[in-house]
């Protein structure tokens, strides 16, 4: 990156005072939403509660303030709504584990009908709820191309619960239910489920990743969303210091690796195509990102990679990187 | 207006008038006709200002209701049998959130074995997942009773369910009297939700709430059914002034006056019940019956001074609770005096006809026990006994075997 | 009337206090940036880069001027450790430092700017001698401070070294003339011509609250060889200082410098520039040893002049020069190996060092002098009360910039001491180390480098070497500042906080954490690009 207008000091803050204040980062603003307030109780360092806090109030801005969100049940619900405390600033409903994109269709018919097409609906839940219990009704709402903005926070297995296992949990990692024990310790390889591009295959109008490690690449997927209507997918990766055995203050440093190596590729896709991949800008092995999360622990004996399990890693995300062209040059990808 | 119609399309027209602002579907026998004549009416206008959505299951159906009446609008949908089982975890949760979405129950067993027709396997089923509960008699109250249901759940903030027995009154072509829309909107006024999402007014609808305060959610929960009952009773009170006729409440009596033995049953059997008391009392039996038509909240006071007097009473259900008995004649025995022999009369599972005469008979027969007894209207008898035989010989020679491998 | 418990009001989790969840506190810390660990004239250089990069020229420039007077001066001669110690470097390249203080030091000449208005008068009067950089700036920072001041100068003009030991095509005169004259203007009177013989004399006259000495080291080191009567022998500080004359120094054809410092390489490019064909340093030692800086090696190199290493003069006799070879010993220093070589040369110039002048005060007892050089306490005052001495003629590193601090230290000294206060212990904050910083947010820029005019026209003329830069370049490389240690605002810390415990308190004003909230994560600490966020351990 050059000085430019846009960045005139050339860094990759969250804002910068030399930049056009018109258009800073909502969580730079001093009068952002903060729609999910101080006072819950998610761990220290929770990558959801961020990303939940970077999202909506990123579309609440877009919205004008006239958004109504539905939550699935999980830890972001947990943390966020004990009675007698919410949270939550701004119109919110919960009702299950696996019905939040149903319930979020039924608010945007309900604003439908009562001409209240400006109230947008944004539905958000964990992996498990997103991928394994809701992932019926999730497909469902995509398909009819339903007005909902839908985001999953993805921290990679069931944090609420305990660390179990979802299909969204990556190879090799240790949960509860895919204990670091046997002739394939942790989760096993040639599993899980890609849901952006299966929310790709249904064509709708707008499906993004992004991760809780880049505030202003994340919002501007959530405004980019937030300017479309129909069924719209953000899959926003949130380490767990919990559930990754992870310092809490690194939470933001791992969803930067898990980009970096590879493992997490960043993209937009319209109507079924790639639009664009975000480049890597400091390649690094995945190593870097797995050895510093305790779930991965198993991979590695005195430093060194026990068996060619990491290799395979790597692997993986060699073939996110040929498949995204994360290291090229052209600004897309096929 | 009076129309010869089948019953599913009957009540399409009823949701119709009632002006749903959101309607979800999903098919399943028998309660699809419901949904397809809503379909045609939202498609071709007839109904303004609704949002007709196919979802892709039950689960998904209610959910959609669920978030739909949450926003303020006035949400329908319908089901039966499996896919009120599917749907259940958000039938138990549109009435925790006191969202008064209005549901058809074309009434259908419960596999498996998989059986589509008709009894009440599947409403006895979420009895207490509070959701008022409200059984037809007949096509004609099937209508008038969708049209008190969205009165009465918008009324106390509670979901209610109108069943309707599946086949026999859902595609059954009878002559009704469909209301005209002026009358209608007359009766129900417009949908004022006690809470709704609203950025201008936010809320966090749907927090988790811990031991602390979970009894008296619940005991609310229940003050709530309680207070149904003044609501149902004003739903059906208004609905006679405005419409002329009587529908609703929360039970009939049927020559119960002098009657020795008082049948108790809902739902469509009420009809074949009127015709053989009627022909029994020709006869100078002293027989009467009272008809449940709301089973939730249920009105046990009114149950118990209806048959204070019987000296026998038979509950006729169209469910079993295995290992228990009857379900509603648990209810009924919950309201009743304690010396009054109380039989129960399983009858019309999975489709079983109910004909007038195996009833007529079985009241002959049993005249007035001395105490409270079981009975499966026309069980194959021989058929069951030779199963059990042989269940109980290869179980024995299951063991023998199994026995035979630990050495 | 709200279902009980299952709806909730908006915001009401802020009834709950998590940060009673801490073990750890984060909170804002002002470090020590290493350029401002490194400035010799103790420049808040961070302070004025942030005001630059704001397009905020003439406060940065006030900035600079807080603590050095000299911007276009230093922003030409200065050797910038600021540079060498910029943590820059572990990205791609330092910050041009220099180059962008000059750009403001021109910028100000330019557009004529005018020191702040000094202090109310003090009524005292100080004596400060030799009008070199450090008494130059001890008299800028005592008018500054309120006092009268009056520089006595034994040379025609006032610059010391700055106008007799640094050739004009790296400092111009007009340059040098316009800092100087900013200074007169501000009320400090200047004397040329007086030069001070007799210290005692001047103290015992009591015509002056205070002295401040500093004549500088303006006599050359000298070494024995044999040489014939016609041998020219020149030392480097007459040549330079004759530069300023109106008759140049005749040098002739081949000229051999000896020595391997700045002056060597100073007098080498001067007599290129004066039409010597070839000009040759001789050093008895290593490239890698030499003390002029790499840069003005280059420079040199690239102009043409030649060095020889590893050999020392024999003897110079009829325009024959013997050099004596030497090779390193084991342990890496030069011994003699015995060998010989011969040159032919028109005259030499020796470039060994320069020595302070301390005649005047050879009847002023009790001074502690060593080595040749005049000894000072931490606040730079001699051993005599009220008499203060700084740069060169002091034990420490002789630079421009170096007497520039020395000066500006005297003179607070000298206001504590003649308002009978105590100068308040300056507290450093702990250095902003590389390893503290979050370098994934910062992209690499190249930098703005200031570029020389061409070699033909460099050895021809006395021209100044090296352009300045653009206003933009100047900008850009202002904004390459990664504002180690102290918060430039970037929001970063605002904006990762999963419990909203960062206040933001609007521009200017940074930000506030609500330790009511803060859980003690530690993400702030560990998103700050320029780690200026400490996490200390709660007392539990």
């Amino acid at each position: 990156m050059k000085n430019t207008q846009a960045n005139p000091k050339g860094i990759y803050t969250i804002s910068n005072r030399l930049g056009d204040q018109a258009n800073r980062a909502v969580q730079a603003s001093e009068d952002r939403p903060n729609s999910l307030t101080s006072g819950h109780r998610a761990c220290q360092g929770c990558g959801e509660a961020l990303g939940a806090r970077i999202v909506v109030d990123a579309a609440l801005r877009a919205a004008k303030g006239q958004i109504i969100v539905v939550n699935a049940t999980g830890c972001l619900e947990v943390f966020s709504t004990p009675y007698p405390e919410t949270a939550w600033q701004t119109a919110w409903v919960h009702s299950l584990f696996g019905n939040a994109p149903a319930v979020a269709t039924g608010v945007a018919a309900a604003m439908e009908v009562k001409g209240r097409g400006n109230v947008r609906v944004l539905a958000q839940g964990g992996d498990g709820s997103t991928t394994d219990i809701g992932f019926g009704c999730l497909s469902g709402m995509f398909e009819r191309n339903d007005d909902v903005l839908y985001v999953c926070y993805d921290n990679q297995a069931y944090m609420n619960t305990g660390v179990q296992r979802s299909s969204a949990t990556p190879p090799t990692a240790r949960t509860a239910t895919t204990p670091p024990v046997g002739s394939e310790p942790g989760n096993v390889f040639g599993t899980g489920k890609n849901v952006p591009l299966i929310a790709m295959a249904h064509q709708i109008p707008y499906v993004a990743t992004a991760t809780v490690a880049d505030v202003q690449d994340l919002e501007a997927k959530v405004f980019k969303a937030m300017s479309m209507r129909g069924a719209r997918y953000l899959h926003v990766l949130v380490p767990c210091p919990l559930g990754w055995g992870s310092p809490p203050r690194e939470t933001i440093n791992l969803a930067r690796l898990a980009v970096q190596c590879g493992l997490f590729p960043l993209f937009e896709a319209e109507n079924g195509t790639v639009t664009r991949a975000t480049k890597i800008r400091q390649p690094v092995p995945v190593e870097n990102y797995l050895k510093p999360q305790r779930r991965f622990a198993h991979l590695f004996k005195g430093g060194k990679p026990v068996d060619d399990r990491l290799a395979r890693m790597q692997e993986m995300a060699d073939a996110n990187i040929s498949r995204f062209n994360l290291l090229g040059h052209e600004e897309t990808c096929k | 207006m009076l129309k010869q119609v089948e019953g599913s399309h009957a009540v399409a027209e009823a949701v119709a008038l009632c002006r749903p602002e959101v309607i979800c579907a999903y098919p399943i026998t028998p309660q699809t006709h419901i949904v397809e004549g809503l379909g045609e009416l939202v498609k071709a206008g007839h109904i303004k200002d609704c949002k007709y959505i196919n979802v892709e299951s039950e689960f998904a159906a209610l959910s959609v209701a669920i978030g739909s009446s949450a926003a303020g609008a006035r949400s329908y949908t319908a089901t039966s049998s499996q896919g009120l089982l599917f749907m259940a975890e958000a039938v138990y949760n549109a009435s925790g959130l006191g969202l008064p979405i209005v549901m058809t129950l074309g009434n259908r067993a419960i596999g498996a074995p998989l059986n589509i027709w008709n009894d009440h396997s599947d409403a006895m089923s979420l009895r207490d997942a509070g959701w008022i509960q409200l059984f037809a008699e007949n096509n004609q109250e099937a209508i008038d009773l969708h049209i008190q249901a969205f009165r009465i759940a918008e009324d106390i903030s509670c979901p209610v369910m109108v069943c309707v027995d599946g086949f026999i009154l859902t595609h059954a072509v009878e002559q009704v009297d469909v209301p005209d829309q002026k009358q209608v909107d007359a009766y129900l006024p417009a949908f004022v939700p006690a809470v709704v999402l609203d950025p201008k007014a936010p809320a966090s609808v749907g927090a988790l709430v811990g031991p602390e305060a979970f009894t008296e959610v619940r005991y609310l929960d229940h003050k709530k059914q309680l207070r149904a009952f003044d609501a149902i009773d004003r739903a059906s009170t208004a609905f006679k002034s405005v419409f002329g006729r009587e529908a609703g409440g929360f039970i009939r009596s049927y020559h119960t006056k002098d009657a020795e033995t008082v049948i108790v049953a809902m739902g469509s059997v009420i009809g074949t019940l009127k015709d053989m008391i009627d022909e029994k009392r020709k006869q100078g039996h002293k027989i009467g019956l009272v008809s449940i038509c709301t089973f939730r909240p249920f009105p046990t006071a009114e149950v118990g001074a209806a048959l204070k007097d019987a000296k026998h009473v038979i509950v006729l259900e169209k469910s079993l609770a295995s290992g228990q008995g009857g379900v509603l004649a648990a209810h009924v025995r919950a309201g009743l005096h304690e010396a009054i022999p109380l039989t129960t009369l399983i009858a019309g599972l999975g489709g079983r006809p109910i004909p007038k005469n195996a009833l007529s008979e079985f009241v002959e027969k049993i005249g007035i026990p001395s105490s409270d007894e079981l009975h499966f209207l026309d069980l194959k008898q021989d058929i069951v006994d030779g199963e059990l035989k042989k269940t109980e010989e290869e179980r024995n020679a299951r063991l023998r075997n199994g026995a035979a491998r630990g050495r | 009337m709200k279902p009980f418990a299952t709806v909730l009001e908006v915001g009401t989790s802020l009834n709950n206090h998590t940060g009673s969840w801490r073990t750890e506190r984060p909170s804002y810390a002002h470090r020590l940036p290493p350029c401002n660990n490194a400035c010799p004239a103790g420049e808040n250089i961070q302070e004025w880069l942030s005001l630059a990069e704001q397009e905020k020229y003439e406060e940065a420039w006030r900035e600079i001027v807080k603590n050095n007077p000299f911007p276009a001066i230093m922003g030409r001669v200065c050797y910038h450790p600021c540079e060498n110690a910029c943590n820059r470097v572990t990205i791609e390249s330092p910050v041009g430092i220099n180059s962008v203080e000059r750009f403001l030091g021109d910028k100000a000449i330019r557009d004529k700017w005018a020191f702040d208005r000094p202090a109310a008068k003090s009524g005292k009067k100080v004596l400060v001698i030799g009008a070199g950089p450090a008494g130059l700036s001890a008299a800028y920072h005592l008018a500054r401070l309120g006092h009268k001041v009056t520089v006595k100068e034994s040379l025609k003009k006032a610059g010391g070294m700055l106008r007799y030991g640094i050739p004009q095509y790296r400092l111009p005169r007009k340059i040098l003339d316009a800092e100087i004259k900013r200074i007169v203007d501000y009320g400090v009177e200047l004397e040329v011509n007086k030069k001070v013989t007799n210290l005692a004399e001047v103290v015992e006259s009591k015509a002056f609250d205070a002295v401040f000495l500093s004549v500088g080291a303006h006599i050359a080191k000298l070494t024995e060889f044999p040489t014939s009567p016609r041998s020219r022998v020149l030392d480097a500080v007459a040549v330079l200082r004759d530069m300023e004359n109106r008759e140049k120094p005749k040098l002739g054809k081949r000229v051999v410098v000896y020595g391997g410092g700045n002056t060597a390489m100073d007098v080498a490019r001067t007599a290129k520039r004066l039409g010597a064909k070839e000009v040759t340093i001789v050093y008895r030692r290593t490239r890698e040893k030499m003390p002029a800086h790499s840069f003005e090696i280059d420079e040199a190199l690239q102009e043409g002049i030649k060095i020889k290493f590893l050999v020392t003069i024999k003897k110079y006799q009829n325009k024959k020069l013997t050099l004596g070879k030497m090779a390193l010993d084991a342990k890496g220093y030069p011994q003699p190996t015995g060998k010989n070589e011969t040159m032919e040369t028109d005259c030499i110039v020796l470039a060994l060092g320069q020595d302070s002048d301390l005649a005047l005060l050879e009847k002023f007892p009790g001074l502690e002098i060593a080595d040749g050089a005049l000894k000072v306490d931490s606040r730079m005052m001699t051993s005599h009360a009220g008499v203060f001495a700084g740069g060169d003629m002091i034990p420490f590193e002789r630079t421009a910039t170096t007497g520039v601090g020395h000066g500006k230290k005297a003179a607070r000294s000298i206001d504590a001491w003649l308002r009978k206060v105590e100068q308040p212990a300056t507290e450093k904050h702990p250095l902003a180390t590389a390893e503290r910083l979050n370098k994934w947010y910062y992209a690499e820029v190249s930098e703005n480098k200031r570029k020389l005019i061409d070699i033909a026209h460099r050895t021809k003329t006395f021209d100044e070497v090296q352009l300045g830069l653009s206003e933009a370049e100047a900008l850009n490389e202002s904004r390459r500042c990664l504002s180690c240690g102290n918060c430039f605002e970037c929001d970063n810390c605002y904006g990762v906080c999963p419990d909203n415990a960062i206040r933001k308190l609007g521009a200017g004003k940074g930000f506030k954490i609500d330790y009511d909230y803060c859980k003690g994560c530690g993400l702030c600490a560990a998103e700050c690009p320029c780690g200026c966020i400490e996490m200390t351990p709660e007392d539990i």
